[in-house]
């Protein structure tokens, strides 16, 4: 399962980090989802996966799975909703000032 | 801390109080009053060590700064650092008096200018004083960043400020090589003390690196020193105010490559490479600068050929008196190391007949309003003083008596006729050619002194080439050069009081080793019969009166020299070439393409975890851990390969929208299957959330466009990203199966004993780990407040808009 899952987690990275290097804001957004969700199933397969049952006492079971990282993706799962929706706004806004989605035209003042 | 810490100190601590005096007192009372004190405190102060140095005492006093890197605040007293702080600050003294007369209180910045002379004051101060070579590095590099300020005073005229850049890039270019040659040395002694390297040197001279560490050193010395080929910035420095010409750039900071050829003579002396690098270079740039010299036509541009020419002299005499410390010298180390005390004693002399001729032609630029040859002439009847000052001077330095310049350029033609009599460093042969060389420099001195006085002061007067009317300048301006002219007699006629105070210890502190054994024995007489060293000296009256005289007919001989070859033109070159290099390296990697910095911050990560993992053999596959697949699973895993898939194809925004919601479903699913109850409710609700999120952005963006990008960028692109894929999934296998130590969970399990609670996961958030939570919904509330204004906002903006419009 480990090994099925740690491919998983490389496609997900893959298609994540594709999407980023795309100049369409949406697209970007998408992929740092994509990458969320990869960050995520990483952290709870370097724990060990069904190694016991869920971390909750008072089931019949002598061994839990770790209970550690399923804490951590829980802050980075409400972390990452945070991130997206004000990037998604924000890309929104953007749009309707500016009146593109093209990061190579969102390029600001030429300094030189 | 001791008195001698406080008076490096001084003149920091003055210069914070500059600012408040200017405001306070400026332009009733000239600043330089204020600033004038420091100097003689200074002087005073050091005065009262001579006694006691002159008796061979030393005096050793550390003050402790970062001691558990052995780097500490050394002062060091001996000879030779006294003999320079007592330059520094005696002509210090007179220079801020001179500049009070010559920088009008009611034009300029004066607070600016006594700031960087005062920084200037007090990092040669502690570069003579210090031992330890990292703080004496930093007062290195100090005195060259107050030079460039203070040649750039001036910011207003593009030629300050080249002279200024040309400076600072020579002198720290040697600065930097010179803490180079610092650190190999230290690395061969295990010290950081100068001293201690000192009695180390056997050491270092067998070592292999002895030859790196000589030339880098070299290399710094000879930068500060304006030795041939880095004199072209001293005569572009020439920009600076007069004073801070007369200061800076003859008296004291360009004979700190004097000063730590000096010091390192110790160390690197008795060497043949040291010998004839020092000796050669020196003589180099003696010839180099006293050829050119003579055929400036700006006066101040004329002095600096001749400042560059005498550290020239100073450099080959040092270089000279190394040869005492050759191995096989035996008893004629001491009939040798005359040439060092013949340095010592023409760098003082030079900083006062060089100082007096500065302040004179300073006047002169300042009465006049201008300095070039070609207009002046006929001066002497309406600038007596003046005429009588740079007569001094010029005689002095020409090598005339009764002026100190003849005793020293005696002492130089002995030391050369001395070295004639080595039996050794292939000297039978050199020794001749040598001679020869610093004999024609010396006539070409004699010729440009002759210009000084003759061109400027006598002749027909040219007013209608003058803008000013010629007059003499104000008596306080007068004064300190006249103090410098009247040193530059006293000294001819007692010189054995200066001699037996400062320059015998100087020389002691040298070469201590020869002293213990054979002291020098040395008084200094105007007279001493007819010697060959005398004869030369006529020799040199006779060819140079021939050759000024003659100076119009052989002038020419000048304007053969190629313009296109001289050491400016190679500057510039270089300059242009490094700027044009760099914009072009620059420009290439800074596209101003955000997607282009993703990629190197990607190839970055790719190569140093990539790397780091293959190199410390961290990579590993080990799956008899694994838990067991079954059916659900591979559906779920091959479902989310295809939702992947089908965001990077999707050519609709819904496609892809509905996809990567799909792919957060698929996760919530497999939260739930690997135990993980509390992950799959959050992961439901926030997968929801973010959904309907896109799906209402998406009415307001636009279509999603075929991206034109070519087809070489997709290819990095695509490259970029599988590797990133390998990587992570790397990581994830060998973080599985190296299992270097326990998991801390354990800890967790008694959640229900530590925190009453039976829900693990809950209980880490809210109990054990409370406060990132807390933080947690802090970042959620600041991203929500985000969100807020960034819709409001533009509602507002659009509010006013319509009014506009009705």
């Amino acid at each position: 399962m480990e090994t099925c899952m740690s491919i998983i987690i490389g496609i997900l990275f893959a298609v994540g980090t594709y999407l980023i290097l795309s100049k369409t804001l949406l697209r970007i957004i998408l992929g740092t989802s994509i990458i969320g969700h990869g960050v995520n199933l990483l952290l709870l397969t370097m724990g060990g996966l069904k190694k016991g049952g869920p971390p909750l006492l008072g089931l019949n079971t002598l061994t839990f799975t770790d209970p550690l990282p399923q804490a951590l993706i829980l802050t980075a799962i409400v972390i990452n909703f945070a991130t997206t929706a004000l990037f998604l706004v924000l890309s929104y806004r953007a749009y309707k000032v500016l009146g593109t989605d093209d990061v190579e035209q969102l390029r600001g003042y030429n300094d030189e | 801390m001791s008195w001698l810490h406080l008076i490096i100190a001084l003149p920091f601590l003055c210069a914070i109080l500059v600012p408040f005096l200017y405001q306070q007192f400026n332009p009733r009372i000239h600043t330089g009053w204020f600033i004038l004190i420091v100097p003689l405190i200074i002087f005073l102060g050091l005065s009262s060590y001579i006694p006691a140095v002159s008796a061979g005492k030393i005096f050793y006093l550390t003050l402790p700064w970062i001691p558990a890197y052995d780097i500490n605040l050394t002062a060091y007293i001996d000879g030779l650092s006294l003999t320079f702080a007592l330059i520094i600050s005696g002509i210090g003294f007179l220079v801020i008096w001179y500049s009070i007369y010559y920088l009008s209180r009611l034009k300029e910045a004066l607070h600016n200018f006594y700031i960087y002379l005062l920084l200037f004051m007090g990092s040669m101060l502690g570069l003579v004083f210090s031992d330890n070579i990292f703080v004496l590095y930093v007062f290195w590099e100090l005195t060259s960043i107050s030079s460039f300020l203070l040649i750039a005073y001036w910011y207003e005229r593009e030629k300050s400020r080249s002279g200024a850049q040309k400076s600072l890039l020579i002198t720290v270019f040697g600065g930097l090589s010179m803490l180079a040659g610092f650190i190999l040395l230290s690395m061969i002694t295990d010290t950081y003390s100068i001293r201690e390297m000192i009695s180390q040197a056997a050491i270092i001279q067998a070592h292999l690196l002895f030859i790196p560490a000589m030339i880098l050193i070299l290399l710094g010395a000879f930068t500060k020193s304006a030795q041939f080929p880095f004199s072209i910035w001293l005569p572009d420095a020439m920009e600076a105010p007069t004073p801070i010409s007369a200061y800076l750039h003859s008296a004291t900071m360009v004979k700190a490559g004097i000063y730590i050829v000096a010091r390192c003579t110790t160390i690197f002396g008795g060497d043949p490479a040291w010998f004839w690098l020092v000796t050669g270079i020196g003589l180099i740039t003696l010839l180099y600068g006293s050829i050119n010299a003579v055929r400036q036509t700006d006066l101040k541009a004329l002095l600096a050929y001749s400042t560059i020419s005498q550290l020239g002299l100073i450099m080959s005499l040092l270089g000279l008196g190394s040869a005492a410390l050759y191995f096989q010298v035996g008893s004629a180390g001491t009939f040798y190391a005359i040439a060092i005390f013949a340095a010592i004693f023409h760098m003082v002399n030079h900083a006062v007949f060089k100082g007096c001729l500065f302040m004179a032609v300073g006047i002169i630029d300042h009465e006049l309003g201008t300095r070039d040859i070609r207009r002046l002439g006929g001066l002497m009847h309406f600038m007596p003083v003046s005429f009588l000052m740079i007569l001094v001077g010029s005689l002095s330095m020409a090598g005339l008596p009764p002026f100190n310049g003849f005793l020293s350029k005696e002492l130089f033609f002995t030391s050369f006729l001395n070295a004639l009599k080595m039996p050794f460093f292939n000297m039978e042969t050199w020794g001749i050619i040598l001679l020869i060389a610093a004999w024609v420099a010396s006539v070409f001195t004699f010729v440009y002194c002759m210009i000084i006085i003759f061109k400027t002061f006598l002749g027909k007067k040219k007013d209608h080439k003058l803008k000013k009317k010629a007059h003499e300048a104000p008596v306080g301006m007068l004064i300190p050069p006249l103090i410098l002219a009247a040193l530059v007699v006293a000294i001819f006629f007692c010189p054995n009081v200066l001699a037996q105070h400062l320059l015998q210890p100087a020389w002691e502190a040298v070469l201590p080793a020869l002293a213990a054994t054979a002291p020098l024995v040395i008084k200094i007489s105007p007279w001493h019969g007819f010697n060959t060293a005398l004869l030369l000296t006529i020799g040199v009256i006779a060819a140079g009166t021939v050759l000024y005289i003659t100076y119009e007919k052989w002038r020419s001989v000048y304007r053969y020299y190629p313009e296109a070859l001289t050491l400016n033109n190679l500057y510039e070159w270089m300059l242009e070439k490094t700027e044009a290099g760099s914009r072009t390296i620059t420009n290439w990697y800074m596209t101003g393409l955000v997607r282009d910095y993703l990629v190197y911050i990607l190839g970055f990560t790719i190569l140093l975890v990539g790397g780091t993992a293959v190199f410390f053999e961290g990579l590993a596959f080990d799956s008899s851990r694994d838990a067991a697949v079954n059916v659900y699973e591979l559906v779920l895993l091959i479902g989310m390969v295809i939702a992947a898939l089908t965001v990077l194809l999707a050519k609709s925004r819904l496609t892809s929208v509905i996809a990567v919601g799909t792919l957060g479903f698929m996760v919530v699913f497999f939260f739930v299957l690997l135990r993980a109850p509390d992950l799959a409710l959050t992961q439901l609700v926030v997968e929801t959330v973010t959904t309907v999120l896109f799906l209402l952005c998406l009415y307001h963006l636009p279509k999603l466009r075929r991206e034109k990008i070519p087809l070489r960028f997709k290819a990095v692109n695509g490259v970029v990203s599988v590797a990133i894929g390998l990587v992570m999934t790397a990581v994830a296998l060998s973080a599985n199966s190296n299992q270097l130590f326990t998991s801390i969970s354990g800890y967790y399990l008694d959640a229900d004993k530590l925190a009453g609670a039976k829900n693990i996961v809950n209980a880490i958030l809210v109990d054990f780990r409370g406060f990132d939570t807390m933080l947690e919904i802090l970042v959620l509330t600041m991203a929500g407040f985000g969100v807020y204004t960034l819709i409001k906002l533009q509602l507002a903006v659009r509010r006013k808009e319509n009014e506009g419009t009705k």
